[in-house]
């Protein structure tokens, strides 16, 4: 009933966003489905709607379009790094070891003398897919877990609580450590060693931050479902399932938008704590965490080797929760800007 | 226009104690300065009791706030000039100011849920002001607020002085807040819509408590509503006010005898006036004023939509719903609330049953269990003859195409995310009743019907007015061309002259399919104008019922006489004529578990008109002893 091309709207909203937007910004990734979501049909006539309106609220919140502009140039400058800065990461030159930015390596040196700037661009692209991969997994975790809970009227909801608050209370650091032990090999030998250790990076940190998306959305459905225009689609015969997709959550995205945006910098964050403690990708594959890591020996005589990584992944988390700001702004249809 | 009309100077008031003059309200919004009251005048003389009245955004409440300068400074601009004693209060400083809120000046809001605060005791929040204001002592002060909440007429003063609000009833809430408001004996006391959160017999009560009070104190009240009922029933002098603007003002019997301005012809000729029916046997059209011209738009009977003999459309029988109420450590359950205890009736094509009552009574809850939107505990409810509460999940799915809801608060009822026109065709295709395109043309069409027009379903919920989202919701109803809607206080919440025009709208629509309505209402005045036949309901059964005109004409139940005697009559000749009300409240529900409802008789007045029998708790209130 909702489908956008049947009620005449463009079927692709992200594309009339910005340009800008549309060039794969992380939050927006999760955002693809909000948008559609919240924009059930557009009319052609003189009024802004649809993409237009939402993409018109999110101009108007200056930091988020900032951030945007922020993002999209760190995702780019990973993504495209290696075609303008072609320095191999592992491109030893014990000549230039701990040297500070200079025209030849503008990040500086590390204390083997490779490039800083060339680790960061192939460190950054791992940093931000773990980031994005675990807030999927989190999200799609904690949604499914939270409108279970919410909807349920019998005992499901407790006990789905009762795990979520298990899950809370679980010391998270020393568990991280004890799957990765455990499980390190066996994803080893079926996905490579990159990929087995960013698949288990990923569902580890995401299956430890599923959590308060999935309170959060609960809470939501709790008085989503209480709702009139609920009950209203509800005496006209939707079925529950019909309620739930395009009635409560839809309803219910706002805050979910910004828990993940805020699950992409905390794993941002996380992968950067196991990369430190050295548990994460092995020492040759470079992430933000893993050269800061390296770095932390070195503070005293080569602080731009942790200043860089460093910032970098400040902007990240910076950015990306300011765009989570404007979003839930933004795809919340009442408020006026 | 600033003055529409100069007032008529009221008997012994020779300097005002409130003087407004050029009022001007601005906002900040986006940046950009709005003005929404654009220059208001009126006085309050010592002793005087002046309403504002007006629908909402007519800018009443702004106007009275701004005389408290109660608005944020920043985003806010407030002009002209409010003297009071003599003394320009918009000039004042903040802290002189301060001085005069709650103490010379005070003010008693709407909703007494929440102008209280939940954390402190009642007596702390009367004697906060006392000792704030006139020094007292923690002990005087408390003393004095017994004293007070003693006048306000709240039982058992001194031992319910520690109780935290949540204790008390709406209606005793709001007490409490009146007995704050003149805890520094106030020369001027501002009203903002006191009674409108209130049922009628409480909003009655407090009437009557505000004008006692005012006499024995001499104390001015600036009345703040959008109740022609309660400004006939208690102000001496009237300002009407529309988008800002004054629009009339005088002595309120003669703006009721004979207004000037068109836009108070079109308020008073909406108000729906109880009694106003006696000898019609059908529903009526509410005349509608052009606020502009004030041509007069007499409305053309309607046919009888009532075919007799044939088989109802809804026969409700032994109706029964109940709430747990659990508790303790393991949720067990502890009580129920009774809130539809066996009711039956039956509802025709075309024809209206009123069921009328206070809150909790149990009228929604009906409505919501005809519906099975909640489950029943027992009875039947035939649909067409086919008993709805037996049908499986997809069977009740089906047949709700037959039975649709218009509820109160449209905003609430409409998904704020979806358009309208979504949301119009949504039951159309949740049904299958039609492709994407059928809907489509069905959607502007019903849009049409409904009196909007169809470019508007591209819109969402937060565009529209009021009164246009209430056509949404009905629009939405009448989709899957039902046989019953129940319309749960469908136009409680709107503006009087969008109520008159939102219930012509239902009866046209009623003359047209041969609806059925449940309408469920508070409002007397309402439910006599548009129902064939009416139910009285009190603590979750019926108390009364049968045909409109026998209702109300020949009330039996004390109750219902207590209901009509409470409402408040538009017409300040007969200001005094309705009986005191007593100030008993609802009981409640709440039973115990092994509770078993007494078996009740009912006994039939007049064809179509019984009654339950009543117990002696109702003998000794004294209304009336039995017939």
């Amino acid at each position: 009933m909702r489908d956008p091309a049947v009620l005449g709207l463009d079927p692709t909203p992200a594309a009339m966003g910005s340009p800008l937007v549309a060039e794969g910004t992380a939050a927006l990734v999760a955002a693809a489905p909000a948008l559609a979501a919240a924009v059930p049909d557009a009319a052609p006539a003189r009024r802004r709607s649809g993409p237009h309106e939402v993409w018109h609220r999110f101009s108007r919140h200056r930091l988020a379009l900032v951030s945007v502009v922020v993002l999209a140039m760190l995702v780019l400058g990973v993504l495209l790094g290696p075609l303008l800065w072609p320095i191999a990461i592992d491109d030893i030159d014990f000549s230039a070891m701990l040297q500070g930015p200079s025209a030849a390596h503008p990040f500086g040196t590390d204390d083997l003398g490779q490039d800083i700037l060339a680790r960061m661009i192939s460190g950054g692209r791992i940093s931000l897919a773990v980031g994005v991969s675990a807030m999927l997994v989190a999200t799609v975790v904690g949604l499914t877990v939270g409108s279970l809970a919410g909807m349920s009227r019998g005992a499901l909801g407790p006990v789905l609580m009762w795990v979520t608050d298990l899950f809370l209370a679980l010391p998270q650091l020393p568990l991280l450590l004890l799957l990765i032990y455990l499980f390190r090999d066996t994803l080893k030998r079926i996905f490579g060693v990159e990929g087995g250790v960013f698949v288990m990076i990923v569902l580890v940190i995401g299956g430890l931050g599923w959590m308060p998306v999935a309170r959060l959305v609960r809470a939501q459905f709790l008085s989503l479902r209480e709702k009139e225009f609920v009950e209203a689609a509800r005496s006209q015969g939707a079925t529950t399932f019909h309620l739930v997709l395009h009635h409560i959550l839809p309803n219910a995205l706002g805050p979910v938008i910004v828990a993940g945006t805020i699950e992409v910098s905390s794993a941002i964050i996380a992968e950067s704590t196991l990369s430190f403690l050295g548990l994460g990708f092995p020492p040759d594959i470079p992430t933000w965490g893993r050269i800061l890591f390296d770095a932390k020996d070195h503070l005293d005589v080569a602080p731009h080797w942790a200043l860089f990584p460093g910032a970098a992944i400040f902007l990240t988390v910076l950015s990306i929760n300011f765009i989570g700001d404007g979003l839930r702004d933004a795809l919340d249809a009442r408020r006026v800007v | 226009m600033p003055t529409a009309v100069s007032a008529p100077v009221s008997a012994a008031v020779s300097t005002p104690l409130l003087e407004v003059e050029n009022l001007t309200t601005a906002f900040r919004r986006d940046g950009a300065w709005r003005e929404v009251v654009h220059g208001v005048s009126f006085t309050v003389g010592a002793r005087e009791t002046v309403a504002l009245v007006g629908e909402s955004g007519s800018g009443k409440s702004v106007s009275a706030l701004a005389v408290m300068r109660l608005h944020p400074r920043q985003a806010s601009r407030v002009g002209g000039r409010v003297l009071f004693e003599g003394r320009d209060l918009l000039a004042l400083p903040e802290p002189a100011m301060r001085g005069l809120r709650g103490d010379a000046i005070a003010m008693v809001f709407q909703e007494p849920m929440t102008s209280l605060n939940p954390v402190l005791t009642i007596g702390f929040q009367i004697a906060e002001g006392l000792m704030l204001h006139r020094g007292l002592g923690r002990e005087a002060a408390e003393a004095e607020a017994v004293r007070l909440l003693d006048r306000v007429r709240i039982p058992a003063a001194r031992s319910r002085l520690h109780d935290h609000p949540h204790r008390f009833s709406g209606g005793m809430r709001q007490r409490v807040v009146i007995a704050m408001a003149l805890a520094c004996r106030p020369k001027l006391l501002i009203a903002d819509e006191p009674t409108t959160a209130l049922d009628v017999t409480v909003q009655a009560q407090i009437l009557d408590l505000l004008k006692e009070l005012q006499d024995q104190e001499g104390m001015a009240v600036l009345f703040i509503t959008h109740d022609m009922g309660v400004v006939a029933e208690i102000a001496d002098r009237t300002v009407v006010m529309r988008h800002g603007r004054a629009v009339e003002a005088g002595d309120t019997a003669e703006i009721f005898r004979g207004a000037h301005h068109p836009y108070t012809r079109a308020l008073l000729s909406s108000v729906p006036k109880l009694g106003s029916m006696a000898g019609e046997t059908r529903p009526l059209r509410f005349p509608i004023v052009s606020a502009t011209t004030g041509a007069v738009d007499v409305p053309p009977g309607l046919p009888d939509t009532v075919t007799p003999g044939q088989r109802p459309v809804l026969e409700v029988s032994g109706l029964t719903t109940r709430f747990d109420i659990r508790g303790g450590l393991l949720g067990k359950v502890r009580g129920c609330v009774h809130a539809v205890e066996g009711v039956s009736f039956t509802l025709g094509a075309g024809e209206t049953l009123a069921l009328v009552g206070e809150s909790g009574c149990g009228k929604s809850t009906t409505g919501r269990s005809v519906l099975r939107l909640i489950e029943p505990a027992a009875g039947s409810v035939l649909l067409d003859g086919e008993d709805v509460l037996t049908l499986g999940p997809a069977a009740l799915r089906e047949r709700r195409k037959r039975m649709q809801m218009i509820f109160q608060d449209p905003f609430a009822s409409l998904d704020p995310r979806m358009s309208v026109g979504a949301a119009i065709a949504e039951p159309i295709l949740l049904n299958r009743l039609g492709t994407r395109a059928e809907a489509r043309a069905r959607t502007a069409d019903l849009l049409q019907r409904v009196g909007l027009t169809p470019d508007m379903a591209s819109r969402f919920p937060h565009e529209f007015s009021g009164g246009q989202r209430q056509r949404i919701c009905i629009a939405r109803a009448l989709a899957v061309r039902p046989r019953l809607i129940v319309a749960d206080e469908s136009v409680s919440a709107l503006d009087v002259s969008v109520k008159a025009q939102v219930v012509n709208l239902m009866l046209e629509l009623q003359a047209e399919f041969g609806l059925a309505f449940l309408f469920i209402s508070h409002d007397m005045a309402v439910v006599e104008r548009v129902s064939h036949r009416v139910a009285v309901m009190y603590l979750g059964e019926i108390v009364e019922m049968g045909p409109r005109a026998a209702v109300f004409g020949d009330p039996q139940h004390p109750y219902t006489r207590r209901l009509l005697a409470a409402v408040p009559v538009p017409d300040p000749a007969r200001r005094g004529a309705r009986h005191k009300v007593s100030a008993d409240e609802i009981r409640n529900p709440i039973r115990a578990l092994d509770y078993v409802p007494p078996v009740r008789q009912y006994r039939e007045v007049s064809p179509g008109h019984v009654v339950q029998a009543w117990g002696e708790e109702w003998e000794p209130k004294g209304t009336s002893a039995a017939a």
